[in-house]
């Protein structure tokens, strides 16, 4: 399939309403395998929302949300999937899911998104450790024979307990963070625990990472820790990230790609240079100049 | 000079203390202690006053707010002055490393130090109602703990796995002839089953409204057991529960009986032994599960569901399995106990499974320190230890009269004790948290980072 580009996550047509409320509307874009992705657009503009529908916790009112492992050619498959009423199709290592049928759970565990949250949500009172091996659950669940086995001691859940720790250590020295361990998640500084909780979703090896905001309240260095971490993400990891973000440093400089939404719409989609330079961005974010809100004023009839 | 006349003005301002305090007591002891209805021979009510009574009470409750604000409140101001120390103690660290290996002895020992202590005939009455009584309350609280301490999930209606647990073993036992140690898994299973039947429908349901409904099912099952007459006998409750053996030798004073067989004398005290090597031995057997339990897998997911469901949801671990074998496994316990409980007693009524036994279990999980297997084990034995303790007390009775009965103070004892709790260590006797993994350093986490769970 060359020259067709790697799609990882298409949403078609997605439209969200509570109640009354239509907080995303009819929402289409796609992410490429292996970019970062950002989202972006003003408080209220429905960018959680979308996220929720994406992570399982919000079952959309209208639309398709498709995520694909391995070769692009699986995507074929949607057509035949979508009718059949099915959740995912599956041919050897190639799988298509079908995220708004998944329950949230699930869309972690088998279609391997995961995410973290714009208030953060560690563990607060178990160790940096501890945190780091809930997120490895269901591979330790396996290994344990679903606790039965794992309670006598064998000893290939002790191979794996090991393993998940030393994946967790390698975490921890990623995100510098070895030294604290063993202290209880709470008691880390705010950068730190914004660091663990992305790592803390690496843990589940996600092909799709979904970041809300993960910037927010983090001073210049730490924002610039984290634009590196997401970096060594996306280059030594199989895993496409998808961003919140209001930090334009982030945004820009990090993201190929990126979607500006308003009021549940998207009113522009391009690379940083294209959306940076749009009119309606310009305009959604800061407004427009008092002769053009008189100019339509007019043609309004106001 | 300077000294002794802030030595006055504290007097002054202790004495001026003590007297609000002392109007206050008097309008409230008025209408309590100060006026009195009999009702004379003519079935007419009269008012007495008990003035005396009344004023030796304010007296009291002025003398001791007198010594409070004079003495105890400067004293406990300098205390909180003092600087904290920065390791703890040598002492408490001994205590630390030794108190589980000592208390697990003592439990072995206890029946012999029993025998010891108190001689041989009445010997019976310190191994039954204490050591037996003290276990079974600890075994029910470790079982509780599951659901309340670790998985946070509030559950108001334990007692009901626990008369499961019994009416499986009587029935099964007096209409099947089953053995004991046949049925005592099976009342687990049992239970557990019913644990999982709770849960799933309560699983959605978080918090206050969880704590409901999980009351109201401990309800229903007791109304089941008074009302379904045909299968239960209803009050009457279930008599001549066949009693446990020793491993197929009958504990009675036949020829082919226990003590017969060993060459002892017959004494009912060697069922009792037997009976609290056997609840200890299950008491053990729950402690060692949840202490391998919380360092498997689905131990951890219970703590994360604890401290945060979404984020468990976010990480792929499917909630609703978590909580229900958090429900099942809590219940198996229980069903554990309640089979022991019908072969010890020989005799169970519905009245023995009422709200106030999940109250009673439920406290002790939250005075010992939700999630500490240790304070859970400590609370059953000050509070069951202090209930059972009330009936030696007969030496009050000489200074209260003949007809005081201190046993009836307990509830009011115990709701001052759990007051007193609250104030002094609001997260339990033993509030930190033991990480159930670590890398270099195994530190206890403090209960100000843990939280109780959302239902």
């Amino acid at each position: 399939m060359a020259g067709v580009p790697d799609v990882v996550l298409r949403v078609e047509h997605l439209s969200m309403r509570f109640g009354g409320l239509v907080a995303v509307d009819n929402l289409s874009f796609e992410a490429k395998s292996g970019d970062i992705t950002a989202l972006i657009g003003p408080n209220g503009a429905g960018k959680t929302t979308v996220f929720n529908c994406i992570t399982g916790f919000y079952k959309p009112s209208e639309g398709r949300i498709a995520l694909k492992h391995g070769e692009p050619s699986i995507w074929d498959q949607i057509e035949p999937l979508t009718d059949r009423g099915e959740r995912s199709v599956a041919y050897g290592s190639d799988a298509l899911f079908l995220l708004e049928r998944m329950p949230d759970f699930l869309v972690t565990q088998k279609a391997r998104v995961a995410r973290t949250f714009q208030n953060i949500r560690l563990f607060a009172g178990m160790t940096v450790l501890e945190n780091l091996l809930v997120a490895q659950h269901n591979v330790l669940m396996l290994a344990s024979g679903f606790t039965f086995l794992g309670i006598f001691g064998i000893p290939s859940y002790t191979a794996a307990e090991r393993a998940s720790i030393d994946k967790a250590k390698f975490w921890l020295d990623r995100i510098g963070l070895t030294a604290r361990a063993d202290d209880p998640a709470g008691d880390l500084p705010y950068g730190a625990q914004r660091r663990l909780e992305v790592a803390r979703a690496m843990c589940t090896e996600p092909v799709l990472l979904c970041l809300d905001e993960p910037a927010a309240g983090l001073n210049p260095k730490e924002s610039a820790e984290l634009n590196e971490l997401l970096l060594s993400i996306r280059k030594d990891h199989a895993t496409s990230i998808l961003l919140i973000e209001h930090d334009m440093s982030v945004v820009m400089g990090i993201s190929d790609h990126i979607v500006v939404l308003d009021y549940g719409v998207k009113i522009a989609d391009g690379n940083p240079e294209a959306v940076r330079n749009d009119e309606k961005v310009i305009a959604a974010y800061l407004g427009v100049a008092d002769e053009e809100v008189a100019q339509v004023e007019a043609e309004v009839g106001l | 000079m300077a000294d002794v006349r802030g030595e006055r003005v504290n007097v002054v301002l202790a004495l001026r203390d003590a007297s609000k305090t002392g109007v206050i007591s008097f309008f409230v002891l008025l209408p309590l202690i100060g006026f009195l209805t009999l009702t004379n021979i003519r079935n007419e009510l009269i008012l007495t006053t008990r003035w005396p009574l009344l004023f030796t009470w304010v007296g009291v409750i002025f003398s001791g707010r007198f010594i409070y604000s004079l003495a105890i409140a400067p004293w406990l101001a300098q205390r909180a002055m003092r600087p904290v120390a920065a390791a703890p103690s040598a002492w408490r660290s001994f205590v630390g490393k030794w108190f589980v290996p000592f208390a697990i002895g003592f439990a072995i020992a206890y029946p012999l130090i029993a025998i010891f202590g108190a001689g041989y005939d009445s010997a019976l009455k310190w191994i039954d109602n204490f050591g037996i009584q003290i276990l079974i309350y600890v075994m029910l609280g470790w079982g509780l703990n599951i659901v309340v301490g670790l998985a946070g999930l509030l559950d108001l209606g334990y007692v009901a796995f626990y008369a499961v647990g019994a009416y499986s073993y009587a029935l099964l036992a007096k209409n099947f002839g089953f053995t004991f140690w046949l049925l005592l898994p099976l009342a687990g299973i049992l239970s557990s089953f019913w644990g999982i039947l709770l849960g799933f429908p309560v699983l959605r349901l978080r918090g206050d409204y969880l704590a409901i409904v999980t009351l109201a099912f401990g309800e229903i099952i007791r109304l089941v057991l008074i009302n379904f007459v045909d299968l239960t006998n209803g009050y009457a409750g279930i008599s001549g529960i066949p009693r446990p053996s020793f491993f197929g030798i009958p504990f009675n004073a036949s020829d082919n009986g226990f003590d017969a067989t060993f060459g002892f004398e017959f004494s009912p005290l060697h069922r009792t032994i037997f009976l609290y090597y056997v609840i200890l031995a299950l008491a053990f057997i729950t402690a060692f599960v949840t202490v391998r339990l919380r360092r498997m897998p689905v131990g951890r997911a219970w703590e994360a569901l604890r401290e945060d469901e979404i984020a468990c949801r976010s990480l792929g671990i499917n909630t609703t399995n978590t909580k229900l074998t958090a429900f099942a496994m809590g219940a198996m316990f229980a069903g554990f106990a309640g089979s022991f409980f019908a072969a010890r007693q020989g005799f169970i009524s519905p009245e023995s499974f009422t709200f106030l036994e999940s109250a009673t279990v439920l406290s002790i999980v939250v005075l010992g320190g939700m999630g500490s297997q240790i304070g859970v084990a400590l609370a059953a034995v000050a509070f069951v230890g202090a209930t059972e303790m009330l009936r030696e007390l007969d030496f009050l009775k000489q200074i209260f009269g003949a007809d005081f009965d201190p046993t009836q103070y307990r509830m009011l004892l115990f709701g001052a004790a759990m007051v007193l709790i609250m104030i002094w260590r609001p997260r339990g006797l033993v509030s930190s948290r033991d990480p159930s993994v670590f890398l270099k350093e195994r530190k206890s986490i403090s209960a100000e980072l843990t939280k109780e769970g959302h239902g």
